[in-house]
């Protein structure tokens, strides 16, 4: 082994300070380190690894030559989304999250870390005003675990063993739920009405009864479909259960926030508050509910609280109950707490602070008649029928294309190769009832002009 | 002319920095707004959607369209921006410190050339649900690094889709968990046996997934006890769940043996590989015996802590538990990627999409510039910056001890305490950790329960030179010389950060506890300042 080379990330491997270091602990070699390691255990050669490529320019242009191999959304029209969405991410986003103060802490305290402190608590602040509720934790790790902690904490917070789960909530979240929840819970599905997309209320009325904690329910659900949140409440708080409500941030400039309509408990993803995609990258969840001391102390992940310090007029915050958490309590605690996605609260949070009040109303109100033109246009194209007609729809719908006599692959990989379109998330393994169906989704980046493409070039594929 | 340099030296050596951080006396951001201020406007609605959708509002069910809307604050661009960029001064990241003394968390030089290729429109534009045939680059880069995962641990697979090495935590432990009942043995296996030196995620994880924990104390040279778990493990074992070294940074000669015991009744070892920084290219959890295994390319593979994530846990098993891990995966066919929907058994997801594919690709960076001899010269690099930093402190500082092992070398880090000082001078190890911070480091005292007393656990990672080490060592030294001539200047500290100590019980009184901006507005108009 070449031993004299020098690493630019590791300060210390020049040979004159290593050898001076030895010689500062008394060792003779690095290896003296390692005696309490039994040779049955020491890995006796090289590791097997790729040659590497030691300098930055060589190393840049290794890696960009295999991002070459992907295609991105911002070079073609992209209807995907399902979970995950193309929004636009304001400058300033980017900028404070690449700050290095921000970006290379880690678990600083409340004084060397005051920044982080503070910018963590206007985001929970932020979403409580955009949520209506006066709870919201940091973030954790995308809105699959919000949801599978929301259910739990309803389950320790009722001492009820079932959680309902409406099943129009994406399978994959729920696949998530189910792994997560399943010591404490007894999870029953709860059908969706075939022609709404809608929870199915008399199925719902059938399964709620004194053993269930929660009824779990995504508004918009999976399909897009916007419920009648307070029609549902009724039912479950008749039943002595908690609401526990999954949504979708960026529709509440125009949508009711859940809580306002009975949720106990909401929770969601802030990946559209201001995070690119990132292949699934750049999720984190929320959790939020009303300032009720025992539902709080069922929180798992941190809530930063504002105080005093022993200066008046100076603003200085913690974590509140910190005795819930497992950091304090291990299995003891509520759940499990560590690193998270905490990068992208304050990112969420620089977002929200950029739109403002009249930024989320006109989010939430563009893409919801975005969706209502594109639904239009596209039921005019025949042989595409709308799956769920009568119901309103915020961000995403599902387009029926059994009619068509075309696969949803065969549809998508011709957008694709001919029209540089990604069509819409093909549903038809996860939903088979459905058929050929795919979700299209659309957002604020999408002008009038890209939907009237889409609709062109579907009718061209279909009526050839 | 003065010699201004001759000032900052003493017999050569650099004076201690002297250090102020900035101090804004920032508002909270809705103290800011101005009504009507704009930071970003939308793309506009064109004619044709508007005069198509205008009553698409009124479409909505019953109650459901917003009645006001939300109160946020109203900044222009400028003010948002230097809002949050004094924000940003008064939090102290790694690349602006020493930060050795955030141990077991492993914090390292983060590359800003693999920034620079996260932040890539052909990365961040990425949706996780594009065709396999339009992502074929990040799935040949994720498939590679579940290779290196693979070496580096002896394993036969890996998942890379938990979020964090917490959430790696509870898929091994859910792994485990699924091939017991695959084996019908689902509902005697209840209890996990783990250490009181783990992370405390080994132990809530397996509470989570209803597992009975069994928690292993060191024995009087600082190892697990290996006897106590001789008497602990039986037919209810699921597993044993262990870090080596644990968070003292001794190394458990005697592994082998705790994993044969766990073995012996049937049970299944999984090694959290938290501390792995050190042993990089030198012992691997397959010649140990292990299982399962997991490690977080936050720490070990040097992507940012982003002030507690993003982050990834990779996953690694044996072929034998490769059919549970999460799906979906990605296999490799030819030349080609795609996605593989996974095996029936699997657990199924963990997380939405592949997990943090940006934190993979930087791991990915890290590796492909460093290679095989440069993964052990960072393990043999932290290990040596270790023990110089252990023999500077034990020979620098009276009243700081490393307890168990005397004598002995540690790997990656060291658990110290400062009982001997605080018995002297009443001052704690969270003071030290306070006035530290005066002086522009980071220190935080150790995870919970305090095992050790007075605990401080350094860890100094390949990515700090012997000068910063020095600095540090330089720190300690001065607080605890403090300590004994002005006690209470350390326990008064800090004196030099954005804020002084919070009046900790407004955070654990229900009536005063304001965890958004809404609960303090309402519960300063209830209560008023009395409270």
């Amino acid at each position: 082994m070449n031993k004299t080379k020098v690493y630019p990330y590791i300060p210390n491997s020049v040979p004159a300070v290593k050898a001076a270091m030895l010689a500062a602990t008394g060792a003779a070699s690095v290896e003296e380190f390692y005696a309490d390691i039994p040779a049955a255990l020491r890995l006796p050669r090289a590791l097997n690894l790729p040659e590497p490529l030691l300098s930055e320019a060589r190393l840049k242009r290794h890696v960009q030559g295999l991002l070459a191999r992907n295609t991105h959304c911002g070079e073609v029209l992209s209807f995907l989304g399902g979970g995950c969405y193309q929004h636009h991410v304001p400058a300033l986003c980017d900028e404070i999250n690449g700050r290095s103060e921000f970006l290379t802490a880690y678990a600083g305290e409340p004084y060397d870390d005051h920044g982080r402190f503070q910018a963590l608590w206007e985001y929970c602040s932020m979403m409580g005003e955009l949520l209506n509720l006066e709870v919201v934790s940091v973030p954790t790790y995308d809105g699959y675990q919000a949801a599978a902690t929301a259910c739990c904490m309803a389950a320790r917070h009722t001492a009820r063993r079932q959680v309902l789960v409406a099943a129009n909530v994406n399978p994959d979240k729920r696949s998530h739920m189910q792994t997560y929840g399943r010591s404490e819970i007894e999870f029953i599905e709860v059908a969706f009405d075939a022609a709404s997309g809608l929870v199915d209320r008399a199925d719902l009325r059938a399964k709620l009864g004194p053993q269930v904690a929660a009824f779990y329910v995504d508004i918009p659900n999976y399909f897009g479909g916007i419920d009648e949140g307070a029609a549902l409440a009724k039912l479950v708080q008749d039943a002595g259960a908690l609401l526990v409500v999954g949504v979708d941030p960026s529709s509440l400039g125009v949508l009711t926030p859940p809580g306002d309509y009975g949720a106990a408990i909401v929770c969601g993803d802030i990946q559209p508050l201001g995070m690119h995609m990132s292949y699934g990258g750049g999720h984190g969840g929320f959790i939020a509910s009303r300032d009720d001391e025992a539902l709080v102390l069922q929180y798992p992940s941190r809530l930063f609280g504002i105080a005093p310090t022993s200066v008046p007029g100076q603003y200085g915050f913690g974590d509140v109950a910190y005795h819930r958490t497992s950091f304090d309590q291990r299995e003891n605690g509520n759940e499990f707490v560590g690193t998270a996605a905490a990068l992208w609260g304050i990112t969420a949070g620089v977002y929200l602070a950029s739109m403002g009040p009249q930024g989320m109303v006109e989010l939430g109100e563009g893409i919801l008649r975005r969706v209502a033109y594109a639904r239009q246009q596209l039921a005019s194209v025949p042989g595409l029928r709308l799956a769920h007609a009568g119901t309103a729809h915020f961000k995403e719908f599902v387009l029926d294309f059994n009619a068509s006599g075309f696969t949803v692959a065969q549809i998508n990989a011709a957008l694709r190769e001919r029209y540089d379109i990604f069509g819409g998330h093909d549903l038809s393994a996860v939903f088979p009832a459905l058929g050929q169906s795919a979700l299209y989704a659309f957002t604020e980046l999408h002008c009038q002009a890209d939907i009237d493409a889409l609709v062109t070039a579907l009718r061209e594929l279909l009526t050839q | 002319m003065e010699n201004i340099s001759a000032h900052r030296f003493t017999d050569g050596k650099p004076n201690l920095r002297r250090y102020q951080q900035a101090r804004w006396d920032e508002p909270l951001i809705f103290e800011l707004s101005q009504p009507g201020e704009r930071a970003i406007l939308l793309p506009e609605l064109e004619p044709g959607i508007e005069s198509a959708t205008h009553d698409a509002l009124q479409q909505l069910p019953p109650g459901m369209r917003r009645a006001t809307a939300p109160a946020l604050p109203e900044l222009s661009q400028n003010r948002v921006l230097r809002h949050y960029l004094r924000l940003s001064q008064e939090n102290l990241g790694a690349d602006l410190n020493v930060d050795v003394g955030q141990g077991t968390c492993t914090m390292k030089y983060n590359p800003k050339i693999n920034e620079q290729l996260a932040r890539d429109a052909r990365m961040s534009e990425l949706h996780p649900l594009q065709d396999e045939s339009t992502v074929q680059g990040i799935l040949q880069v994720m498939h590679a690094m579940e290779q290196v995962i693979c070496e580096v641990s002896g394993m036969d697979a890996v998942s890379l889709q938990p979020r964090s090495g917490s959430q790696a935590i509870y898929a091994n432990i859910a792994m485990m968990r699924a091939w017991f009942e695959s084996r019908g043995e689902g509902e005697q296996r209840d209890e996990i046996i783990t250490t009181i030196f783990s992370h405390p995620s080994d132990a809530a994880c397996a509470k989570v997934l209803g597992y009975k924990v069994i928690t292993l104390y060191p024995d009087a040279d600082g190892y697990p006890d290996l006897e106590a778990m001789q008497a602990a493990v039986g037919p209810r074992t699921a597993a044993l769940i262990i870090t080596n070294p644990e968070d003292t940074g001794i190394f458990n000669p005697r592994i082998a043996e705790f994993v044969a015991a766990a073995h012996a009744v049937g049970a299944l070892a999984c090694y959290d590989q938290a501390n792995a920084n050190g042993l990089l290219g030198i012992t691997r959890a397959r010649e140990a015996g292990f299982d399962l295994c997991h490690f977080n390319l936050h720490k070990t593979f040097a992507t940012p802590h982003a002030c507690g994530g993003p982050a990834v846990g990779a996953c690694a098993v044996t072929a034998e538990l490769a059919p549970f891990l999460p799906r979906p995966r990605v296999v490799k066919d030819g030349d080609r990627y795609r996605i593989d929907q996974g095996e029936a058994q699997s657990i199924g997801k963990v997380a939405a999409f592949m997990g943090t594919a940006s934190i993979v690709l930087r791991a990915y960076a890290w590796v492909m510039n460093l290679g095989a001899e440069g993964l052990r010269e960072v393990a043999e690099i932290a290990v040596l910056n270790n023990n110089y930093m252990m023999s500077q402190l034990l020979e620098k500082i009276e009243g700081l001890s490393a307890p168990y092992a005397a004598g002995k070398r540690r790997i990656e880090q060291v658990r110290y305490s400062w009982a001997e000082l605080c018995a002297a001078t009443g001052v704690s190890s969270g003071d030290i950790g306070l006035r530290a911070a005066d002086y522009g480091t980071h220190y935080w005292t150790s995870h919970h329960p305090y095992v050790v007393p007075e605990p401080a656990t350094i860890e100094p990672t390949e990515a700090y030179s012997r000068a910063d080490l020095d600095e540090f060592v330089q720190i300690m030294a001065r607080v605890a010389q403090e300590a004994r001539s002005t006690p209470e200047l350390v326990r008064s500290a800090p004196h030099n950060c954005p804020t002084k100590r919070v009046q900790d019980e407004y955070l654990e009184d229900p009536k005063r506890w304001a965890i958004t901006w809404r609960a303090w507005q309402r519960k300063l108009a209830e209560h008023g300042s009395a409270v």
